[in-house]
């Protein structure tokens, strides 16, 4: 996994690799309050992985996952997702690139609350104008279980159920990678399990790729990786670590 | 408290700026109009003050009649030029001088009578005896001395390039005639008077051309050394008969200014009717605007209320905020007015009708009533905004979702709602049809029912809007794909606010169609009339269609080879019953050039008349309690009292009528009145309407350039210019208060889009394009501007059918055509109102978007 050169080499290696950084930085401000939000890092991620970022509030995880999905320019480094560079894009490619590759997942659900439960799912295709699938549609509902719930709107659902709709939503247009910034963040623990527990599902039985933020110990420890960040750069990495692991790793970093 | 309500208002500066701009239209056009009609009244009073300068005392002739309604002012009765000589042998008099003042044409080397705005041609005598008290200088060459000399004012002279030496046509009473140019004037110190033009004859030619030959129209006096003005007055007094008058020089400037302040009293309250509607569309635009912000700071209250604020801070908190809203934006109209009334000045200045000038008058009382007018709207407005945030509860800090709670009274909303508008047309219809009320109360009710239609069904609009978004969303989802459907979608989102923004434009969109169903109505009416009425080949009217013309013309055309018959219609001024009437002469053979049902007597009547019958209109009759028989006394300009008896009544179409309220014969009236003149001349020829016989009539009427030759459609379409010009004037001035509505447009729909930062930054986020996003606020902007559409032209057709009901102008259309060119309007004043909020939106960073909070 160690970074081989820049840029894209091998057409086999592309095609194994949904996400990749090198480098990043990201600065804000100038002068006396400058703040190096992220300071070096390079990452893959791998297709059909499920990564989990951790580390101190103020450590740069959500920075690292905005310059990633293409929110946010680096200050320098590269990104590429599905093989494209997306540090240089112009908006028009950029919106195209999230069309095709990119789902997200948001610590506030996001819905709107005029449309109803399908409708927000089927969003992304609505908007770029595609046909739903409505196999693959019917599949998702009853994967997050809001099949009985589709025409209902927002305002009548849960928390959880609209997280749901939200992860459906990220699923349909079944993007390259799925990004979500502490997706369980407003949830009580057992709502935020059951998403959890979604997450983790989509990947095993869709191949799906997530890059998941979050504080939790015990949502870290269903990943296949953990990053650890601290103060802008990635301190440490464990694969298929036990909550008690990521917690003894947490407590030396907060410390 | 204070200290929170600055900071909160300086932290939403935009917010502010969009909100007052909502009101600075209104004040903009009040103190403008103030600033407007003061420099121009104020111009006027130095002009007059200039011209009576020299002179100690006026005598003039009275006319029994004063100012008549149609405008048709019967010039008042001339003065003996044996007055004169009594006058100056006066002990008190040092010096006595008669003069005459009348109205003639010039003619441009196009051949067509020169007449800039409507403005009239001013005639003038000139008379060595009399120039200490002329109010003529010179500009260039020197006063008339001949019979075929002139002076014309400098401003005509530069304007058509005419010199002194050169001839130049005139038109007075009979033909055109040449006179040579040997001088320039000005008047009372200006070169032109609102574009009148200025003819100076010498005293014996102006009074042979005006056929006042030993008459005078005016006598000025001067007092001899040691006598008042009021000594000289009250000396003269004593030898005028009841048709004449004498005032004081200053007096008599007085007057003059007065009089034509008259006119420029109308004009004030005309503009200021139009700022008033700019300023209530204003008021929904503030009180929504102040919703929507209030609504967004529920947070802010909510924290605020927890910190330990009482209702009553929450209260003054908002107010003051719209207290500092109201004066800025007052402050700005004020000086948007002043530069609107230069404006409109030389707009004025660019259709011929230069003012006098002088410095721009900024009364008191402009600045009083713009600032409190535009404050205390805002207040008014701000009101509902504001006691609502008062009941934002401290709970709602800890509440997802910032919704503020429904009002007391929103349960009763659709009731409150239907009330106010059965309450607001009950209030149209007293005034529209209680004739025993007096008409300002009429016309109060009628106003102050028709605001309160609008506020009802403003109430009303909030219900409707969900339905009707689906339906005028349809077309947007067809077209614009996932934006538009979405845009149906969020119009939807919060009735009220959208109710309320649609509301606004509702109103421009309501009167601008019961303007139009009335011009229509108006306009078939007098079509209709005039074809069943118009019975002639041809018909001669003025150049400019309304003024009287000489009977000269009239007299040219009987000459004519091939006519058959010529029917001169007289008009003139008079008084019946106690009120003002309009007279017509009509000759014997009337009724081959103009037909009109009879309710008693028939076409034969006006052969009939005599000297002493009379004909009047059924509706006339029936006010006076008439009938064939009943004797009638008109009293004409010069005191004249005529003892008619009633031999027919007609019962003329409704559109336009012909005649007068009152009818005498041709005869008697040129009998009656001085200086009689045609306000129609209609023309029969034998082989009816032929290019032949028109380029004969118009050959033969070649000496005349007033007079202009037309066939009846000729004749409806010229005699409607003056409504179409009055109709786009209407459009230009109700456009202002649309342009207000489309501000409050553009408020909401900013504040709307600063609401769903995060939404809109989840749709970029899901892959919405930054068109799409633009599409989405454009589709929304056009659904609710046609929800303005949609409440307000069939409202505007309601009013214009109840309103149509009592004047009865005839019939009543809806001219279609131009009722779906507002729709179209509608749609592109909500595409204009979306321009900026939608690059807005569009420019909304994603990321910014996400961690808004
Ligand atoms: N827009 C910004 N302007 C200036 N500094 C910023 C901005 N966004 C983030 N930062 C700074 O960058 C650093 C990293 O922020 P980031 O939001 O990535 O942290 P985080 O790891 O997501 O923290 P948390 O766990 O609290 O969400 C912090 O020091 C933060 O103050
Ligand atoms: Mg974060």
């Amino acid at each position: 996994m160690a970074a081989n050169g820049s840029g894209v080499t091998a057409g086999a290696q592309v095609d194994l690799t949904a996400v990749r950084a090198r480098d990043l930085t990201r600065r804000y401000g100038a002068g006396a309050t400058e703040v190096h939000a992220l300071r070096g890092v390079s990452l893959d991620v791998e297709r059909g992985q499920l990564v989990a970022v951790m580390g101190p509030s103020g450590s740069g995880k959500s920075t690292l996952m905005h310059t990633l999905a293409g929110l946010d320019k680096p200050s320098s480094g590269s990104v590429t997702i599905a093989g494209i560079e997306i540090t240089e894009l112009d908006d028009a490619s950029m919106t195209r690139l999230r069309r095709d590759h990119i789902g997200f997942v948001f610590q506030f659900f996001n819905l709107l609350p005029m449309l109803t439960a399908e409708e927000n799912v089927l969003l992304p295709l609505t908007i770029a104008g595609e046909a739903p699938d409505r196999e693959w549609l019917d599949q998702l509902l009853t994967k997050t279980g809001l099949h009985d719930r589709r025409r209902h709107r927002p305002s009548e659902l849960s928390g959880g159920q609209q997280q749901r709709v939200a992860i459906a939503r990220a699923l349909v247009s079944k993007p390259t990678i799925l990004f979500a910034d502490e997706p369980t963040g407003n949830l009580d623990s057992r709502t935020g399990g059951e998403i959890l527990e979604l997450l983790r599902d989509s990947t095993r039985e869709y191949g799906q790729t997530i890059v998941m933020v979050t504080h939790e110990a015990r949502a870290a420890s269903i990943a296949d990786r953990i990053l650890f960040l601290a103060d802008g750069l990635i301190v440490r990495e464990l694969t298929d670590a036990h909550p008690a692991q990521v917690l003894d790793v947490m407590s030396t970093l907060q410390s | 408290m204070t200290r929170v309500a600055l900071r909160g208002l300086l932290g939403r500066k935009l917010r502010a700026g969009l909100t007052a701009f909502a009101i600075v239209l209104g004040v903009a056009m009040v103190s403008g109009t103030f600033v407007l009609t003061d420099t121009i009244k104020a111009a006027f009073s130095t002009v007059f003050t200039a011209v009576y300068q020299n002179t100690d005392a006026v005598i003039s002739g009275r006319s029994a009649i004063s100012r008549s309604s149609n405008g048709n002012a019967q010039s008042p009765p001339s003065l003996p030029a044996s007055l004169l000589g009594r006058v100056r042998a006066l002990p008190e008099v040092a010096s006595a001088s008669g003069s005459i003042s009348d109205t003639a044409q010039l003619v441009g080397r196009d051949g067509k009578v020169i007449s800039s705005g409507g403005a009239p041609g001013l005639a003038f005598s000139y008379a060595p005896s009399g120039r200490r008290f002329s109010p003529l200088t010179l500009a260039s060459g020197r006063f008339p001395r001949e019979a075929d000399q002139i002076d014309i004012d400098a401003s005509t002279a530069r304007k058509y390039g005419f010199r002194v030496g050169q001839r130049i046509g005139v038109v007075a009473r009979g033909p055109v005639r040449r006179f040579q140019i040997v001088g320039t004037v000005e008047i009372g110190g200006v070169s032109s008077l609102g574009g009148a033009t200025m003819t100076i004859f010498t005293l014996p030619e102006a009074q042979r051309l005006f056929d006042k030959v030993g008459r005078y129209d005016q006598i000025s006096v001067a007092a001899r050394h040691g006598y008042t003005s009021n000594r000289l007055v009250q000396a003269i007094r004593p030898l005028l008969g009841p048709s004449a008058q004498v005032r004081s020089g200053r007096a008599q400037a007085r007057q003059a200014t007065k009089d034509t302040s008259g006119f420029l009293n109308i004009f004030q309250d005309f503009l200021l009717a139009f700022g008033g509607i700019a300023l209530f569309v204003g008021s929904f635009v503030i009180a929504n605007t102040l919703s929507i912000t209030v609504a967004q700071r529920t947070r802010e209250l909510a924290i605020l209320r927890t910190l330990g604020a009482s209702r009553r801070q929450v209260l003054g908190s908002v107010l003051l905020e719209a207290l500092l809203i109201g004066a800025l934006a007052s402050v700005i109209g004020l000086a948007l007015g002043l530069l609107l009334a230069k404006g409109l000045n030389s707009l004025l200045a660019s259709f011929g009708i230069d003012l006098p000038q002088t410095a721009t008058v900024f009364k008191t009382r402009t600045v009083i009533v713009a600032l409190a007018v535009g404050i205390v709207i805002t207040l008014i407005a701000a009101l509902r905004p504001a006691l609502r945030a008062t009941r934002v509860a401290p709970i709602s800090l800890v509440r997802e979702g910032s919704l503020l709670p429904p009002s007391r009274w929103s349960r009763y909303g659709t009731q409150a709602a239907l009330g106010t508008i059965l309450g607001a047309i009950a209030l149209m219809l007293i005034g529209l049809f209680v004739s025993t009320l007096s008409t300002g109360l009429r016309l109060l009710g009628v106003g102050a029912g028709a605001l309160a239609l609008f506020i009802g069904v403003a109430m009303l609009a909030p219900q409707l809007v969900p339905p009707l978004a689906r339906l005028l969303g349809w077309p947007a989802t067809r077209v614009g794909g996932a934006p538009g459907q979405l845009a149906q979608g969020n119009s939807a989102r919060n009735p009220a606010r959208t109710a309320s923004t649609a509301s606004a434009l509702m109103i421009g969109l309501a009167l601008v169609t019961l303007v139009s169903v009335l011009a229509a109505g108006l306009r078939s009416g007098f079509e209709s009339s005039v074809n069943s009425a118009f019975i002639a080949n041809y018909a001669i009217t003025a150049a400019n269609n309304f003024s009287p013309i000489s009977l000269a013309s009239e007299q040219r055309a009987a000459r004519i080879p091939g006519v058959t018959a010529v029917v001169g219609v007289r008009a003139g001024a008079g008084r019946a019953f106690g009120s003002n009437v309009n007279v017509t002469g009509v000759p014997p053979n009337a009724s081959r050039a103009i037909r009109v049902d009879w309710a008693h007597g028939g076409p034969q009547i006006p052969a009939q008349l005599g000297s002493n019958g009379a004909f009047v209109s059924q509706a006339y009759a029936r006010a006076q309690h008439l009938h064939v028989g009943s004797p009638l006394s008109l009293e004409t300009p010069s005191g004249s009292h005529l003892q008619l008896k009633l031999i027919g009544i007609t019962n003329p179409p409704k559109g336009a009528s012909p005649y007068g309220d009152i009818s005498i014969s041709e005869a008697t009236f040129d009998r009656a009145y001085q200086n009689p003149q045609n306000l129609f001349t209609f023309v029969n020829m034998s082989g009816g309407v032929t290019a032949a016989n028109s380029a004969r009539l118009t050959a033969a009427l070649a000496g005349f350039p007033d007079a202009k030759v037309q066939d009846k459609t000729q004749f409806i379409n010229n005699q409607l210019q003056g409504l179409t010009s009055l109709l786009n004037l209407l459009y230009v001035l109700l456009s202002l208060s649309v342009v207000v509505s489309l501000f409050g447009i553009v408020n909401t729909l900013v504040l709307t889009v600063f609401e769903r930062t995060r939404e809109i930054g989840m749709l970029r986020a899901i892959g919405m394009s930054r068109r799409q996003v633009r599409r989405m606020i454009r589709h929304e902007s056009v659904i609710t501007a046609l929800l303005g559409a949609t409440f307000g032209i069939p409202l505007g057709v309601l009013l214009a059918a109840l309103i149509g009901a009592t004047i009865n102008f005839g019939t009543f259309t809806v001219p279609v055509g131009t009722l779906v060119v507002f729709v179209f309007l509608a749609v592109i004043t909500g595409l204009i109102a979306a321009i900026w909020p939608a690059r807005r939106a569009g420019k909304l960073n994603v990321l910014a978007a996400l961690s808004y909070e």
